[in-house]
């Protein structure tokens, strides 16, 4: 395992707007690194610096490359996908397999076509005839066709039914990814993305506030459901987040003893949106 | 290499409308054109009672003598360049639109977040577009333009052909060959004389926000109007006439044909002819071409036009929309 991305005191502004403050972070190869954060948190800005598309302050390297002055080098390992809908509306699919394969030293034909069979993709129709699902196919099959390995996502899924959606993660992790290659991905649906992170970032104005591995949020974090009777005990723990349900309090703790929260009620690992709600508490006041 | 020959690719699919059917389109058209006024002549010609075909063209030019023969051959050499000129503007246009949504409509569409999610450096990127725009587009321009220009010639002698009479000799006795590599040379010449017209749209489609036409017409223009009026308010000693032609010009309309007849000497040389008849055989070949290579003007231009290429491609690299 080696470092894929290190930034130090990473800042970005667009004029008086902070988007990156001074934030730390680093990314290992062959993990599956999550980014989430509020909107305006600096999840975009984070991955458009990493990714050579704007300029920044501060140290940052992408495979060992700086991505200010080294990014022609720098695609050659590194493939992203910025949004939904970004592929030209008068390509068709046999032009648009035919020019990444001509362009990128790392992409497989045969991967490509195997990954379109899949899907009701014809050689001659343009992007401008296809739904948005549709665009997400040809655009994952031609960047999944592409040995990188850094792989970035932002909202990929932005906009897709939940077929779509389900089929796109599905494919992401059985067909493409292996020990060799990171995905960053960033994505409001937090709750279809859990189960295939290995990592955990949030970003909160500008800093990322947790960096974690999936097992280790799983060890720290703990969610304990109380009835009305034990929640004054279980607030004196000092609980990052309260909620109610069905008459009873759901308390999430941060770092605290597992032995006195199931003395309190029933203990189970809490989800990855739950955990943001409570982590980002405030945000937009 | 490889990488170039696909970028030229990319734009010859996303603008085959105007790079390749435009010119073929306007070529049969201009043909159709030309068979609707034969027909219509002819018709005129039946209703005022008057024969067609009695004079016997044919027998007149094996009757001419070496000089109206050569004057004939000029004249054909004529109609191929103005036929090729028709078609070289509409390729001129489809440029300068080009020119101007080559670095602006990938940002529009976001599409440009696709082109650098592969190895593509933005150098190698603009300058695909700058060779798209003076050499390919006007090498099929120039194709389809000698196209058009021999079947105008086939036409007539078709038409001729009805009346038994044969002209093909006279047709050819041009020489079309010199006339497609007067204008096969051409294509240089013009890239480079184009240079700050493709610069200066590019740097426009590459920096505005939106409607990069206004601002590429109207920034030139507007300055134009300024020495214009401060020409006029006697304040400034840069003559008017010179800012729109060497600049305002030069940003605007440099990449249509022939546009730098002037830079060669064209005009003088017209005028320092006397006679018809040396004008009609001298009027444009080869040298007129090459001509304006020697005009230091071309030089500077094309350095300003690659200047203004660089920093239209920094825009490209650095330009963050948020």
């Amino acid at each position: 395992m080696s470092t894929v991305i290190s930034a130090r005191k990473l800042s970005k502004r667009y004029g008086s707007t902070v988007a990156l403050n001074e934030t730390d972070f680093e990314i290992q190869s062959g993990r599956i690194v999550g980014l989430i954060g509020p909107n305006g948190a600096g999840k975009t800005t984070a991955l458009k610096a990493m990714l050579g598309l704007t300029s920044f302050e501060g140290e940052l390297t992408v495979l060992g490359r700086d991505p200010r002055t080294e990014r022609d080098a720098l695609m050659q390992d590194v493939c992203f996908i910025a949004d939904v809908a970004v592929l030209p509306r008068w390509i068709r699919v046999r032009e648009a397999v035919d020019f990444v394969e001509g362009v990128h030293p790392r992409f497989s034909r045969q991967r490509c076509l195997d990954f379109l069979s899949h899907t009701k993709l014809k050689p001659d129709m343009k992007v401008r005839q296809m739904s948005k699902g549709m665009i997400v196919q040809l655009h994952l099959a031609l960047v999944m066709a592409i040995d990188a390995k850094l792989l970035v996502l932002d909202e990929p899924t932005l906009g897709l039914d939940i077929l779509y959606r389900k089929q796109f993660y599905k494919d992401l992790l059985e067909k493409y990814f292996d020990e060799e290659k990171t995905i960053i991905v960033t994505t409001h649906q937090v709750e279809e993305v859990e189960h295939i992170l290995t990592d955990l970032m949030f970003i909160r104005d500008g800093r990322v506030v947790l960096s974690a591995t999936m097992d280790d949020v799983s060890e720290r974090f703990a969610e304990v459901m109380v009835g009305p009777d034990r929640v004054e005990a279980a607030r004196a723990l000092k609980p990052i987040d309260e909620r109610q349900v069905f008459g009873k309090s759901v308390l999430l703790f941060d770092g605290v003893d597992r032995k006195r929260l199931q003395e309190l009620g029933e203990v189970r690992a809490p989800g990855v949106a739950d955990l943001f709600v409570a982590t980002m508490k405030g945000t937009y006041a | 290499m490889n990488t170039m020959k696909w970028l030229l690719k990319r734009e010859f699919w996303e603008h085959r409308g105007g790079f390749f059917w435009a010119p073929i389109i306007v070529g049969i058209v201009f043909l159709l054109l030309n068979v609707g006024g034969i027909v219509a002549t002819l018709a005129a010609a039946g209703r005022a009672h008057i024969q067609v075909g009695l004079i016997k063209f044919d027998t007149v030019l094996r009757n001419l003598d070496p000089d109206a023969l050569r004057m004939a051959g000029a004249g054909v050499d004529m109609t191929l360049y103005m036929v090729a000129g028709i078609i070289g503007i509409v390729v001129g246009f489809v440029v300068f639109f080009y020119c101007l949504g080559a670095l602006y409509d990938e940002r529009r569409d976001r599409s440009v977040l696709f082109w650098k999610s592969l190895p593509l450096s933005d150098a190698a990127t603009v300058t695909s577009k700058v060779l798209s725009a003076t050499v390919v587009a006007p090498l099929i321009g120039t194709v389809a333009g000698i196209l058009t220009g021999v079947g105008v010639l086939l036409i007539i002698a078709i038409f001729f052909a009805f009346y038994g009479q044969n002209v093909l000799g006279l047709l050819f006795s041009g020489n079309p060959l010199a006339v497609l590599l007067t204008l096969v040379a051409g294509i240089p010449v013009t890239a480079l004389w184009a240079l700050p017209t493709v610069g200066w749209l590019m740097l426009c489609s590459a920096w505005a926000r939106s409607k990069p036409f206004l601002w590429a017409v109207f920034l030139p223009v507007g300055a134009g109007l300024m020495v214009s009026w401060f020409d006029l308010m006697q304040s400034l000693t840069l003559p008017d006439v010179w800012f729109w032609e060497h600049v305002v010009a030069r940003l605007l309309f440099s990449v249509f044909p022939f546009s730098w007849l002037g830079a060669g000497g064209f005009f003088e040389k017209l005028e320092g002819m006397d006679n018809e008849q040396e004008v009609m055989l001298n009027l444009f070949g080869f040298r007129d071409v090459v001509a304006p290579l020697a005009s230091p003007e071309i030089w500077v231009g094309a350095a300003v036009g690659i200047a203004m290429l660089v920093v239209a491609t920094r825009l490209r690299r650095w330009r963050d929309d948020g």
